[in-house]
């Protein structure tokens, strides 16, 4: 058993982040929330060029033949810098949506009563009839309500998860970074423990989600997926509270990208199915397995 | 990335299991939680009946991997627990193993493994608790022995102990974690007295221990004299690492007899009482994942586990608490019958955050030693 990243797949994350902080850092992500609503339609055909959306597409059709393991892991990286767009929508339709491999096709899904970025959409998948505009939470995901509720792909609940887990991971950093620099009462706060309990708690919440994400992506087993969600969603949610919390004032402002975690997390528990459909799934498999 | 076992791996699983159907009905009746000469003999047969089938040195000869099936398959097969074994098969022995010498090894080891001896863990005293290295007991030097004087407290299992892992303050002038030495103290040297202490689940789990100038060879010291604290590390991330591996496979069983239990007496038609379960069944599916990922993790490594043990351990010991909570809910009103299975467990739940190191001295170090917070003040 080898339950740890292989050298391909650590290159295969080297990847992917050195390509989204040159093309989508602190700078990108202040432009995308100044601009509510544009996609960059460039940066959409970049990550097509470098195999995001194609990653788990066969060879012989064109993708780049990886599995979900690495899925999960470009999902987790974009999770972490806050990549706008529908990317999991995008990413299921390659194959499928021409276009949508290259990412020279913008592909939104229908399902659990939202869809994400309808209007900047060149295909929408599912039910979108009726659908009526939000003033979306998340500055970085334009939402519309749709009376119809699809079907949810366990694949999409995965990397949903794994973005979660980036964006849980994210947020740890932040908080331990502000923890060791920021001096109050004459030291800094991580070294009070009321500080540094709330940074191994979300530590502890990440890594525990880690294992439950990557396992789902070895096993693909439902049960799995289920578990990293929930998981995923709970380090994810309660670690962008506790590191707006770590950071004070600061943390409350419009400037500090934290928000923008939180916000989106929120977005993601709604993605595809919610907790409760998780959390019964669960309960009946307890029954359906011999003790 | 995978979760798939080697061929000799899975052999090593076949086997164990196959010799489990047939050694497991040929075990005597358990005795009773307080009979603690009972529990030592139970426990010992059948740390003798593993030795003999040659996996008597599973808990430290093997790979991590094969511990973690070891541990994985008797549970499932619902084989005894270490019991009265756990000090010296998985902490006391390991840390032998890594920091002994060959005398050591060669003397303590084998009575271990062969279900002969059974260890306490003599760390904690009334003054020094999560401060361990505040401790007190002096040990003197004189001749080719320590004498040592003191006092040690929430000693598990002492008065069926044949050897305690002893910390004892060899030099008071050094700054306190330098002078502290590990020693190997056995049990029935002149000057122990062994008080057993009731627990709040009724039982004489611990004691307290005095000792008056209790004579230790001086050849029972493992590691240099003074350099006791760097071993006690060792011996922590051997009992944080890799002791609740087990424990896991068993909470998973409990939450589905829990939910069996529910159908059976209508609470089942709770929702909020079914979401619960579910959340807890994914709760220990992600402890067992990352069991497997730390297993892992040590393997490349090699060895001796790492701080990684401390988020397990911060996350499985609350999640065991909940784990009997619910189960409190599910049986509701009898969940105040002692008779009734659960009520016990939960009851003795209530120390998993305290024993091995508190919750909150977990979070000091996952944040000190992992994220790289400063130390307070
Ligand atoms: C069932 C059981 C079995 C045990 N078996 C053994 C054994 O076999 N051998 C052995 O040596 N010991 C054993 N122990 C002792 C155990 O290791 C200690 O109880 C534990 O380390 C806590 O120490 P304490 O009881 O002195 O509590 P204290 O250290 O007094 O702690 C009291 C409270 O203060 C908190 N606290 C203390 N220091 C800090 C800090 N720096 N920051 C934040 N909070 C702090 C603690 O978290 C706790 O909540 C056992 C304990 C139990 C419950």
């Amino acid at each position: 058993m080898r339950f740890q990243l292989t050298e391909d797949q650590l290159a295969l994350r080297a990847g992917v982040r050195e390509l989204l902080a040159r093309r989508f850092g602190p700078q990108e992500l202040r432009a995308a929330v100044d601009e509510p609503g544009r996609l960059d339609r460039a940066l959409w055909r970049e990550l097509g060029a470098a195999g995001f959306f194609a990653l788990r597409l066969p060879e012989a059709h064109g993708g780049v033949g990886l599995g979900l393991p690495e899925a999960v892991l470009a999902f987790e990286e974009a999770g972490r810098t806050l990549l706008p767009g529908p990317l999991v929508a995008t990413h299921l339709a390659a194959g499928t949506v021409p276009g949508a491999a290259t990412g020279e096709a913008v592909v939104a899904a229908a399902g659990n009563g939202l869809v994400e970025w309808l209007e900047q959409a060149d295909v929408v998948r599912g039910d979108a009839a009726g659908a009526v505009p939000l003033r979306s939470v998340d500055p970085l995901t334009p939402l519309h309500r749709v009376p119809a509720a699809g079907t949810v792909d366990p694949v999409a609940v995965l990397l949903t998860a794994a973005e979660q887990l980036g964006g849980a991971t994210r947020a740890c950093e932040l908080a331990v970074q502000h923890a060791r620099t920021r001096e109050q009462f004459g030291q800094p706060i991580g070294a009070f423990q009321a500080i540094k309990h709330l940074c191994a708690e979300m530590l502890v919440r990440t890594e525990t989600a880690r294992a439950a994400v990557y396992a789902a992506a070895v096993t693909a087993d439902p049960a799995d997926i289920h578990t990293a969600r929930l998981l995923a969603d709970e380090a994810a949610v309660r670690g962008a509270r506790d590191c707006l919390q770590v950071h004070g004032g600061m943390g409350f402002t419009w400037e500090f990208e934290l928000h923008l975690h939180l916000k989106r997390a929120w977005v993601r528990t709604h993605r595809a199915g919610d907790a409760t459909e998780s959390e019964e799934t669960l309960a009946a498999e307890l029954l359906a397995q011999p003790i | 990335m995978d979760l798939a076992y080697t061929p000799e791996e899975e052999e090593f699983r076949a086997r164990l299991r196959e010799w489990l159907r047939e050694a497991l009905p040929t075990l005597p009746p358990k005795p009773s939680p307080d009979d603690w000469p009972g529990r030592r003999a139970y426990d010992l047969g059948w740390q003798r009946m593993l030795h003999d089938a040659g996996y008597g040195d599973v808990h430290w000869g093997a790979s991590p991997t094969v511990r973690l099936i070891f541990l994985e398959e008797t549970e499932k097969a619902g084989a005894p627990y270490v019991g009265a074994g756990f000090v010296g098969l998985l902490h006391a022995g390991p840390t032998v193993a890594a920091e002994g010498t060959a005398e050591q090894r060669a003397r303590w080891l084998p009575p271990i493994l062969r279900g002969d001896e059974v260890w306490c863990q003599g760390f904690s005293e009334p003054d020094a608790g999560s401060d361990l290295a505040a401790l007190r007991t002096r040990a003197r030097r004189d001749g080719d022995d320590y004498v040592v004087t003191g006092s040690k407290i929430w000693t598990s299992h002492a008065e069926v102990a044949d050897w305690c892992e002893l910390l004892v303050r060899t030099d008071p002038e050094a700054p306190k974690h330098r002078g502290i030495s590990w020693l190997a103290m056995p049990m029935d040297a002149p000057g122990i007295t062994v008080r057993p202490l009731k627990t709040l689940a009724g039982s004489a789990e611990f004691a307290e221990m005095f000792l008056d100038e209790v004579r230790v060879p001086v050849a029972n010291r493992v590691g240099a004299e003074n350099d006791g604290w760097r071993v006690t590390m060792v011996t922590l991330s051997f009992e944080r690492g890799t002791a609740f591996v087990g424990e896991v496979v068993a909470c998973r069983r409990v939450l589905r007899e829990l939910a069996v239990e529910a159908r059976k007496n209508g609470r089942w038609d709770d929702p909020a009482l079914r979401r619960r379960l579910g959340r807890l069944n994914a709760e220990f599916r992600a402890l067992w994942r990352l069991t497997q990922w730390n297993v892992s993790e040590a393997e490349l490594t090699g060895g001796v586990p790492g701080v990684g043990g401390s988020v397990f351990k911060l996350r499985y010991s609350h999640a065991r608490q909940e784990l009997y909570d619910a189960a409190a809910d599910v049986l509701g009103p009898e969940s105040l019958d002692l008779d009734r299975p659960w009520v016990l467990d939960r009851l003795s739940s209530l120390s998993y955050t305290i024993a091995a190191g508190t919750s909150q001295i977990q979070r000091n170090i996952v944040a000190e030693r992992i994220l790289g917070l400063p130390k307070g003040r």
